[in-house]
């Protein structure tokens, strides 16, 4: 694992009078995995999104340990985002038809590759629609991939599969961090399954993170205000609707 | 009252400031975009070749009323030979420019707002900008464009059927003389008063496409439900806006011109 964080200091984001985030400070090893666990609505996407950009923060700041300049990041969203007027090969080529240096014949080598390596081959000329949910996340995996970033955040990417899928969808995200090294800072409710592939937990509550530690650290001794939350029971959490 | 009325007042030249902004951001970054030609070619294809068929039939029919009620408005004053000035000025000037801009309303502008607000709520925008592609550019801007050069062609198209629909009655089915007809046509029709027709078209164009494209792109914001009801609703809004403001351009463009 590489000594080199990416350092999150100070960042806040209200929406109105409501803190969503309060000065949040996180110090994620790179090319390690993290996942943000907490309860709905507590601002955990919203972490994600004030660290790619796609919300401006408050006040803050992000930076990697050593460097001002933040590595290129990648964002695979909920629903996948992928657009469905595109063909899979059009939807992964598209941040390099539109941003890259990249002529043709590299972008379709370059596209080719990674289909090939993320095994949808098969799928290069049909439409989102017409591939399962599953593929649909690599096609949205490759789009992230395809410009080799260093980071990627994961915004609850298994919302909605069962856990046949949901546990082929952790075993893609830690199958393709080994193959290409990315970091993974992921988003997800599904606790404790996600235990299995995460390098540390971060446990958001109240605008802040309560928690911070792997997630052995976490089972054998969880703090007792998240016992509710790992192992919630129907007396336990009558109130939280 | 008063200050429900103030309020609104301030809604709407808020509204108005940003949807200036958009179009001016809009804009500006067509000439950032790769694949340029490609995504001009796919707009003015969306935007102009998919409204033909529509812009033709309303031409004609249009024509085809105009020239049978200008016939018997023209009989009274024994002036049935200037039934083709009557007609080609009117469609000209005024019909061919606001009708033709209602049509594409009704058929581009509509797919436009509901098209980006889909993508809106899909994520697929945030997308766009995760990739560092900017999304107005990518969105709006082509079509904007391709507005520039759909809406003055299909004008012209509805005004040669128009025309042609004021012929067919008044000459072939009402027996003015075609000679008449077409030689007022030529006598009439200014080079100006196609220059003026294209300005409104031009106008209109612009005006509807941003204000289309506007309210699917903040549909998140902008509908007062989310989902596919607030797409539904803003897609409403930007074809009721766009019409008004063609309606309310359209008078201000004539006084303008009439001036002059």
């Amino acid at each position: 694992m590489s000594s080199e964080n990416l350092v999150i200091r100070g960042l806040s984001k209200r929406f109105g009078s409501q803190v969503i985030l309060d000065a949040i400070d996180m110090d994620i090893p790179l090319k390690s995995h993290t996942t943000v666990i907490g309860r709905s609505g507590i601002g955990k996407s919203v972490l994600l999104k004030c660290i790619s950009g796609l919300l401006k923060a408050d006040a803050g700041s992000i930076s990697v340990s050593n460097s001002e300049v933040v590595p290129p990041c990648s964002y695979m969203f909920q629903q996948n985002a992928l657009f469905d007027s595109l063909t899979v090969f059009e939807n992964v080529a598209l941040p390099l038809r539109e941003k890259g240096q990249m002529g043709r014949k590299e972008i379709l080598d370059t596209v080719s590759d990674i289909l090939e390596k993320l095994e949808l081959e098969n799928a290069l000329h049909k439409y989102p629609a017409e591939i399962s949910g599953g593929m649909q996340k690599r096609v949205a995996l490759a789009r992230a991939l395809i410009t080799g970033p260093e980071i990627i955040l994961f915004d609850e990417p298994t919302t909605g599969l069962d856990p046949e899928r949901k546990f082929s969808v952790f075993d893609m995200i830690r199958r393709y961090r080994e193959k290409f090294g990315f970091t993974v800072l992921m988003v997800s409710h599904d606790v404790p399954e996600v235990f299995e592939i995460t390098d540390q937990v971060a446990w958001l509550d109240s605008g802040k993170i309560r928690y911070w530690g792997t997630p052995k650290q976490l089972m054998s001794s969880p703090p007792s205000e998240l016992e509710t939350f790992l192992n919630p029971s129907l007396e336990t959490t009558q109130s939280s609707l | 009252m008063i200050t429900r009325l103030g309020r609104k007042g301030i809604d709407v030249v808020t509204e108005l400031g940003e949807v200036t902004l958009f179009g001016l951001s809009s804009a500006g970054s067509l000439f950032s975009q790769r694949r340029l030609f490609e995504k001009l070619i796919r707009s003015i294809y969306e935007i102009g070749v998919r409204c033909v068929p529509i812009t033709l039939i309303v031409g004609l029919f249009t024509g085809l009323v105009l020239g049978l009620q200008l016939y018997y408005v023209l009989t009274k004053f024994s002036s049935e030979s200037l039934l083709g000035q009557a007609v080609a000025l009117s469609i000209i000037m005024e019909i061919g420019p606001v009708f033709t801009a209602i049509m594409i309303v009704g058929q581009a502008g509509s797919a436009l707002s509901a098209e980006i607000g889909i993508q809106r709520n899909a994520e697929q925008i945030d997308a766009l900008k995760t990739m560092n592609i900017n999304a107005k550019g990518f969105l709006v801007s082509p079509r904007l464009y391709a507005a520039l050069i759909c809406f003055p062609i299909l004008t012209a198209f509805f005004d040669i059927v128009g025309i042609f629909g004021g012929h067919l009655t008044g000459v072939e089915l009402l027996g003015v003389d075609g000679g008449a007809y077409w030689n007022r046509i030529y006598e009439s029709v200014s080079l100006t008063n196609i220059r003026d027709g294209f300005i409104k078209a031009l106008v209109f164009g612009i005006l509807t496409t941003l204000i289309c494209a506007f309210q699917g792109y903040f549909t998140h914001v902008k509908a007062s439900v989310p989902g596919a009801r607030g797409v539904s609703e803003t897609t409403t809004r930007a074809v009721v806006l766009s019409s008004i403001v063609i309606l309310a351009s359209d008078y201000l463009i004539t006084s303008f011109l009439l001036e002059k």
